[in-house]
């Protein structure tokens, strides 16, 4: 018992330490790391969801195989402008 | 002669070259065409500082999309169950080099975060539109449409 409100009034101490101006920088950090992450998933699940449409078009039509590449490179590249404005709201919390 | 014989060859790549690529490399070449107005900006927005974080951006945008294209080309030629791999993979790839190629010169006297992040969304955003005039996606031209119907 003595030992958790040890360490409890050690993080009292340091929480007490901490300036608003370092406060401010973490909470940025965090929230770039937030940023950063959460935009990745929405165009992980919709890559993945395109690229197995693509491929079982490929393995269904073969001879098509060509035209739904070009495709499905154009669908990849958009989908990964949104995880590209996720990457830009890290980059801006992180280092402007 | 058995029934089993007599089952075509299944097709389970690509052969000749990667149409992906090929709008790829129509891409790099539109980034050229693109560097003398997103220096102009740069310089406007930035100065000196300014041109070189926008080229920089420009840079980035240019090399993952050859690389997303070459990644996804490379594996259609050898499998199609390998596409779904190197799209996944190379998208997690891609994120991450991005994010070393920002950070490793974040910190720089020459870096002007603002403008290089809007160059990164706007120029991929903008060659990607540009690029859909002249990509075909037909059974006769998988790429880019012929130069005659430009």
């Amino acid at each position: 018992m003595s030992a958790i409100a040890s360490a409890a009034s050690q993080v009292i101490e340091l929480a007490a330490e901490v300036t608003p101006a370092e406060a401010k920088a973490e909470s940025a950090a965090a929230s770039a790391g937030f940023a950063y992450g959460l935009a990745a998933i929405g165009p992980g699940i919709g890559i993945g969801y395109l690229v197995g449409q693509a491929v079982q078009a490929m393995a269904r039509q073969p001879e098509a195989a060509g035209q739904v590449q070009t495709t499905m490179f154009l669908g990849i590249a958009f989908t990964e402008a949104l995880a590209l404005i996720g990457f830009v709201v890290f980059i801006l919390l992180k280092f402007a | 002669m058995t029934a089993v014989e007599n089952r075509p060859t299944p097709v389970d790549h690509l052969d000749g070259p990667s149409p992906a690529l090929s709008v790829a490399m129509d891409m790099v070449k539109r980034s050229i065409f693109l560097l003398p107005v997103v220096v102009l900006v740069g310089a406007l927005i930035g100065g000196v500082e300014g041109v070189a974080s926008v080229v920089y951006a420009l840079a980035i945008v240019t090399v993952n999309f050859f690389l997303a294209a070459w990644l996804i080309g490379k594996a259609a030629q050898i499998n199609f169950a390998l596409v779904f791999g190197a799209a996944l993979g190379g998208f997690g790839l891609r994120l991450g080099l991005i994010f070393l190629a920002i950070t490793a010169v974040a910190g720089q006297e020459w870096v002007r975060i603002v403008p290089m992040g809007i160059t990164l969304i706007v120029t991929h955003l903008g060659l990607l539109v540009w690029e859909l005039r002249y990509v075909s996606a037909s059974m006769a031209y998988p790429g880019l449409k012929p130069k005659e119907h430009r």
